[in-house]
């Protein structure tokens, strides 16, 4: 068992994606499902420099997420409320 | 001896719950409102203010004193300010009205005006250039005049002078930017590129159960919210028609030709 503290780490990762999961715009694209595979597929690994690779997946999957939404927000307004400039 | 700071910003940012951007608006059976029972979450230009008070605390660090939200609106509303309150915004204040009463902007304004008198000493004021679903775009305006106040309206950049009197702030206007200076206090409407607002995390979301937030009702404040307005009907805009298949370049410029597009 690697040590507690990347345990932790892997369990505030895993809640912050399946609360970020409730926002995906895409309701056919099964998030939480997908996150939920890939942490499982993890389960096992005891190295503590591969679960820490695995971490920064996740890390890197969190960002993009919060990237898309801003992104997708920021566009909606851009597109309702300033017509393009010739 | 450190000197002591000479004054402290505090800031009260007023937010507007909003049905959610990514919903589709329906108009509802009777055609007297739109269909509210859907998906309800911050006014995305409200977002932008608060992220703004933020970044200015992040700033200015002890300069600021506090950022106080306050929002008008049915008792759901309190999940906006805790929203608020998540990305960093100290204490909040609701003013609660009946879910079938949709405040104008006026009332709103005097409501504003009424809790920063109630309040004192509020030394900026960043609101949200419009809301979303009704888009009026005139409640900071109207602020500013009720109070006599300074507006930096569609602003894309805020400077705060060292000496915490007056702000430089970059405009949006057509056609360019103006650059302009104002004293505080002062009210700041946002535009869509002041900032890229935060995402409220989830212990962010828990954490902020515990600040405070103070209930008010609009009699609290000696405000009649009452609608000026009377909305005779509300309707979806005409469906678009669809379009037709031409079989060869002939008929194709015959269409073109009754639409008036090429010459005959």
């Amino acid at each position: 068992m690697p040590n507690n503290q990347l345990r932790l780490r892997a369990l505030r990762l895993y809640k912050d994606l399946l609360y970020l999961s409730k926002d995906y715009p895409d309701p056919a694209y099964d998030y939480s499902g997908r996150i939920r595979k890939m942490f499982e597929n993890n389960r096992n690994l005891t190295d503590a420099a591969e679960v820490e690779r695995a971490l920064k997946m996740g890390e890197y999957i969190k960002n993009e997420t919060l990237a898309l939404y801003s992104l997708r927000k920021y566009r909606h307004l851009k597109r309702t409320y300033y017509p393009p400039d010739n | 001896m450190r000197p002591s700071p000479i004054s402290q910003l505090r800031l009260l940012v007023p937010i507007k719950r909003c049905i959610d951007y990514a919903v589709k608006i329906r108009v509802n059976g009777s055609q007297t409102g739109v269909d509210t029972n859907v998906k309800h979450s911050m006014n995305p230009f409200d977002e932008i203010a608060v992220e703004e008070a933020i970044r200015l605390r992040e700033r200015l660090k002890d300069q600021v004193k506090s950022i106080k939200v306050v929002t008008i609106g049915p008792a759901k509303a309190v999940e906006t300010l805790r929203t608020a309150l998540a990305m960093g915004a100290d204490s909040a204040i609701h003013v609660e009205v009946p879910e079938t009463l949709v405040p104008e902007p006026i009332g709103v304004a005097k409501t504003l005006r009424a809790i920063i008198e109630q309040e004192g000493g509020v030394d900026m004021v960043i609101m949200g250039k419009q809301a979303i679903d009704d888009d009026a775009g005139q409640t900071g305006q109207m602020l500013a005049g009720l109070l006599s106040w300074p507006q930096a309206t569609f602003a894309s950049k805020i400077d705060v002078q060292a000496d915490l009197k007056s702000i430089e702030v970059t405009r949006e206007i057509d056609g360019g930017l103006e650059n302009m200076k104002c004293r505080l206090p002062a009210i700041i409407t946002t535009d869509l590129r002041l900032n890229e607002p935060r995402y409220a995390s989830l212990p962010n979301i828990m954490k902020a159960k515990k600040k405070p937030i103070q209930k008010l009702t609009p009699a609290d404040l000696k405000i009649d919210l009452a609608p000026r307005l009377e909305t005779l009907k509300v309707t979806e805009p005409p469906k678009r028609q669809g379009g037709g298949r031409v079989d060869n370049v002939v008929e194709l410029i015959e269409k073109l030709r009754v639409a008036g597009i090429v010459a005959s």
